[in-house]
């Protein structure tokens, strides 16, 4: 069947099989292997992407969902002049990630986050980020991510 | 950098981030290579019971499924070995599986067949279309049934033992004490769940060599095996290991899969790519733990411990490696006490479940565990405080180096230090304060504390001998160096530090450092990352192996200079080497390259292994009615000797807090009594999320070793050894005037009702 699906702001018209996963259709069809497959049962969240803004998980998805929508993956997550969108630098300023499998899918999840509540406090974040695992980081850094790009992280970096 | 700091020490963000984070890494399923251009892919067909005989498996009709280009068993196996035999048994050789199960089967998810297609959902389907005829066996997965050797998963050993310590034991060890304490305590089998699941890609080039990508904790291990069970010549194999989305030890060794997958490469002389699925990752994987023990710890009523037995009863799956978890377990058994007498024996035997073998400290969390839970049995039994009966027993810091009774030599220590600084940093007194207060009140949540001091042995094998790593450091024209490394990051951040070390003593900026690693080709040799060895071996090999390259540098700089190599000295401002008290008199180190070729290779060897250690507290919040178990804070010390970069340190604590809290309260591999697995899937095995942990509070101690240029020690297991029985006594403590006195993890609300309602009839 034919999808037309928008993919980090260039429209792209492609033939898929009906079945086919849109975390596949990113990463095989369109080469944009950032988004990750962690599990098969739509719990890890390391598919995470927006469609339309929103965080989904594109492993439970079909790409044929995807027609006429516009999905973002962290390829397209930089500001227009080429520097990293704040969630990335805060991911890297609080050492957020480690092996790194994980982490396209936790950034675009916060992203998702601070859109609809750009104020979380830490407790909000850890419910928010419950569908998306991490094994390296033990969750401290990430939250602590999250907080210093919705601008909530202490000066001394304290955790109230 | 200004003149008279060091980077070392301090707090560098890592340099391959940029990249990870706007491009993603590139893992193995990510490679884009022109050799593996026509990819076929291989999906594998399971075993769908514990223990059978394989009757009969028909390849017809998925042969004939659209895409299908071969489907093979053991039967097309010609002229290829067997898996390595469990490490350290009499009767390895009798125990040792074909990579594809021949005859018999031996776990549910042992692979049995393989089907290679055009496309990868074509192999979905086409695998289903495999019909395998098992006659079933009767299966044993409960160890202490397969330590009766009625079911033989091997019958040709005569026995289900893998590995036995084969001590002798001393029936009188405890006649001096006046209290005795015994205690079962289960360590239970937890999967290692790497959040990239297992993959690998191989192609025959045109020149006949194998080349294989695959996500590994070290290409030269996972080579040797290729190599060895394949049976090729060791140049016509060439590994490569890109990124790895974590290993947590259970990436150290090729499985059966990683061996299937190059050989088809071979038989089929066409590229070839697996990626399993994550449930085939929780049947198959190499999981971790597994131990069911004994602790018997006894003494005076004064609070010192005279004597303490650790018995391990060790599943190590089907022929897993979990043989050197059971010594590595006896090993350590009597962690940071100094204890007169203590015995420890272990035993490791195979059942008919997934493979048991290393994962987040290997042996060691499990000997904490039980040291640490029977000093609480103890100073419950006698009525002291933990941290006073701790502080009794734990080895002096004047008595370092410590040799214990089961042979370790613990090189520097501060045990005691580690424990008041925690209990302090807490603010211990006040929350036992706030516990008696609610047990006073008779609430309906109590407070519990919970710690532990342990010690972990890091860069090391079993023996206490030295282990060794190599390093090549080159400086280039144009500015810039490579690094190349033995050592294999899995998201440990090796670039960053590995580039500190260069950066530090020759000024060249961190970006400017490329950090090689995981490829058989350009570094032959190399002793991988697994158990916490990477910097205190491959970074004290890279530190020193600059230091040559400086030196190098001086007599070709003091030739060209027309000065004395004593009177240079490195100008980190310009990345060079200027003569002392001569302004203006240097040379940079591109312009040295740029002459001559300006590289060293060296190799770090270390005089043994080091022993890093620590103190956690946990206090918890456990709702009687309920079982519920809230972890409130986890406050700890990871002493690992001098800290190369804290960024990088703390993170590693996080993880592995983490992980000791996840097993403590949520994690339990499960088998039912006919060995299906039970938690296939992550609806069923519960993974910590973010919503279960709190953040936590981690205070610092530098107790630099001897052993190595940068005092360093290993932090990648600690923090997991030390959480997991603090956060285990925490909870049985909030429970104990209530009468309980051990509660077995997985502290599942189930098991922490049934303990009060136990303790509530007087069962406890």
């Amino acid at each position: 069947m034919r999808v037309d699906v928008g993919v980090n702001g260039t429209r792209y018209v492609d033939e898929v099989e009906p079945r086919l996963l849109l975390v596949h259709y990113l990463r095989e069809v369109r080469g944009l292997k950032a988004t990750n497959v962690g599990c098969d049962s739509s719990s890890c969240g390391a598919c995470t992407v927006l469609v339309d803004g929103e965080s989904v998980k594109s492993c439970t998805t079909l790409a044929a969902q995807a027609d006429g929508r516009e999905v973002t993956t962290v390829e397209g997550l930089a500001e227009s002049d080429g520097s990293m969108h704040s969630m990335q630098q805060a991911f890297r300023e609080e050492h957020a990630l480690q092996c790194g499998f994980c982490t396209p899918g936790m950034v675009m999840a916060s992203v998702g986050l601070l859109s609809e509540n750009p104020k979380p406090t830490e407790e909000e974040i850890r419910l928010a980020l419950e569908g998306n695992l991490c094994r390296c980081t033990g969750y401290h850094n990430i939250v602590r991510a999250v907080r210093r790009a919705a601008g909530t992280l202490d000066e001394d970096g304290a955790n109230a | 950098m200004a003149a008279g700091t060091s980077i070392l020490g301090t707090r560098v963000l890592r340099t391959e981030d940029p990249s990870f984070l706007t491009r993603g890494a590139v893992y193995t399923d990510d490679i884009v290579d022109d050799r593996l251009t026509g990819a076929v892919y291989v999906t594998f067909v399971r075993s769908p019971v514990a223990h059978g005989r394989i009757v009969s498996i028909d390849k017809t009709a998925a042969l004939a499924a659209e895409g299908v280009v071969d489907v093979v068993t053991a039967e097309d196996l010609e002229g290829v070995g067997l898996l390595p035999p469990p490490p350290g048994s009499a009767q390895g050789k009798q125990m040792r599986r074909s990579i594809l199960a021949a005859d018999v089967v031996r776990f549910v998810g042992e692979p049995v067949a393989a089907v290679v297609t055009q496309e990868r959902y074509q192999g979905e389907d086409a695998a289903e279309l495999v019909g395998v005829d098992i006659e079933p066996l009767p299966a044993v997965v409960d160890p202490r049934e397969a330590a009766k050797d009625e079911v033989l998963l091997f019958p040709d050993a005569g026995t289900n033992t893998t590995y036995t310590s084969d001590r002798e034991s001393d029936p009188t060890m405890f006649d001096d004490c006046e209290v005795v304490v015994t205690q079962e305590v289960i360590n239970q089998r937890v999967a290692a769940v790497p959040l990239e699941v297992r993959a690998m890609a191989a192609a025959a080039g045109a020149d006949g060599r194998l080349v294989v990508w695959a996500p590994s904790q070290g290409a030269q291990g996972f080579k040797s095996t290729i190599v060895r069970v394949l049976k090729q010549d060791e140049d016509q194999v060439h590994v490569v290991t890109p990124e790895v989305g974590g290993g947590f030890g259970a990436k150290i060794f090729p499985d059966a899969e990683h061996l299937l997958v190059p050989w088809l490469a071979k038989r089929l002389d066409r590229p070839v790519r697996w990626v399993e699925t994550r449930s085939e990752n929780l049947l198959a994987m190499p999981q971790g733990r597994g131990q069911i023990q004994t602790v018997t710890i006894g003494g005076r009523r004064d609070g010192t411990v005279q004597a303490y037995r650790l018995d391990v009863l060790q599943d190590s799956g089907c022929g897993g490696m979990a043989s050197v978890l059971a010594s590595l377990t006896a090993l350590m058994a009597p962690g940071v006490y100094d204890i007169a007498k203590v015995e420890a024996n272990a035993r490791s035997v195979a059942t008919n479940t997934a493979p048991v073998a290393a994962f987040r400290g290997a042996g060691r969390p499990e000997a904490t565990a039980a040291v640490e839970r029977a000093m609480d049995l103890f100073a419950a039994e006698i009525g002291m405080d933990p941290a006073d009966v701790r502080r009794k027993n734990v080895v002096a810091p004047d008595k370092f180096p410590f040799r214990t009774s089961m042979g370790a030599l613990y090189d520097s220590g501060e045990y005691a230090a580690a424990l008041d600084k925690v209990l302090a940093g807490a603010g211990y007194e006040d929350l036992r304060r706030e516990q008696q207060q609610r047990r006073d009140r008779g609430d309906v949540v109590q407070l519990g504390l919970g710690m532990s001091t342990y010690v972990e042995i890091t860069g090391g094998g079993l023996e206490a001998s030295g282990d060794d790593e190599n390093a090549t450091v080159e400086i280039h024209a144009d500015g810039s160096a490579t690094v190349l490394t033995g050592t294999s990051p899995h998201g440990q951040g090796h670039a960053t530090a590995w580039a500190m070390l260069v950066s530090e003593q020759t000024g060249i900026p961190l970006e400017k450092v490329t950090v090689k690693h995981g490829d058989t080709d350009l570094i032959p040799k190399g002793g991988g990352t697994g158990g916490s060895r990477s910097l205190q071996l491959g970074g004290s090999a890279v530190f020193t192996t600059t230091q040559q390259l400086v030196e190098l540098a001086k007599e070709r700089a003091a030739a060209l200079l027309e000065a004395n190599p004593d009177d240079l000295v490195v100008d980190t401002e310009n990345a060079g080497l200027g003569v002392v008290g001569t302004p203006g008199t240097s040379v940079s180190f591109a312009d040295l390259a740029a002459k001559e070729e300006l590289r060293a290779e060296g190799v770090f060897a270390a005089p043994g292994p080091t022993y890093p250690f620590g103190a956690h507290l946990a206090a918890v919040e456990v709702d009687t009615e309920s079982g519920k178990v809230v972890l409130r804070r986890l406050v700890t010390v990871d002493d690992a000797g001098t800290v190369l970069n804290p960024l990088l340190f703390d993170g590693q604590r996080h993880g592995g807090l983490a992980q000791g809290v996840a097993q403590a309260l949520f994690e339990e591999v499960l088998y039912d009594e006919d060995g299906n697995p039970q938690t296939t899937t992550f609806a069923d095995y519960p993974i910590v999320s973010a919503t279960e942990l709190p953040s936590f509070e981690l205070l610092t101690m530098e107790t630099p070793t001897s052993y190595n240029p940068l005092g360093a020690k290993g932090i990648g297991e600690a923090a997991t050894i030390g959480s997991t029985p603090a956060v285990q006594n925490a909870v049985v403590d909030a429970l104990a005037h209530l009468g309980v006195r051990h509660v077995d993890m997985p502290l599942t609300p189930e098991r922490v009702w049934s303990a009060v309602t136990a303790a509530g009839e007087g069962n406890a």
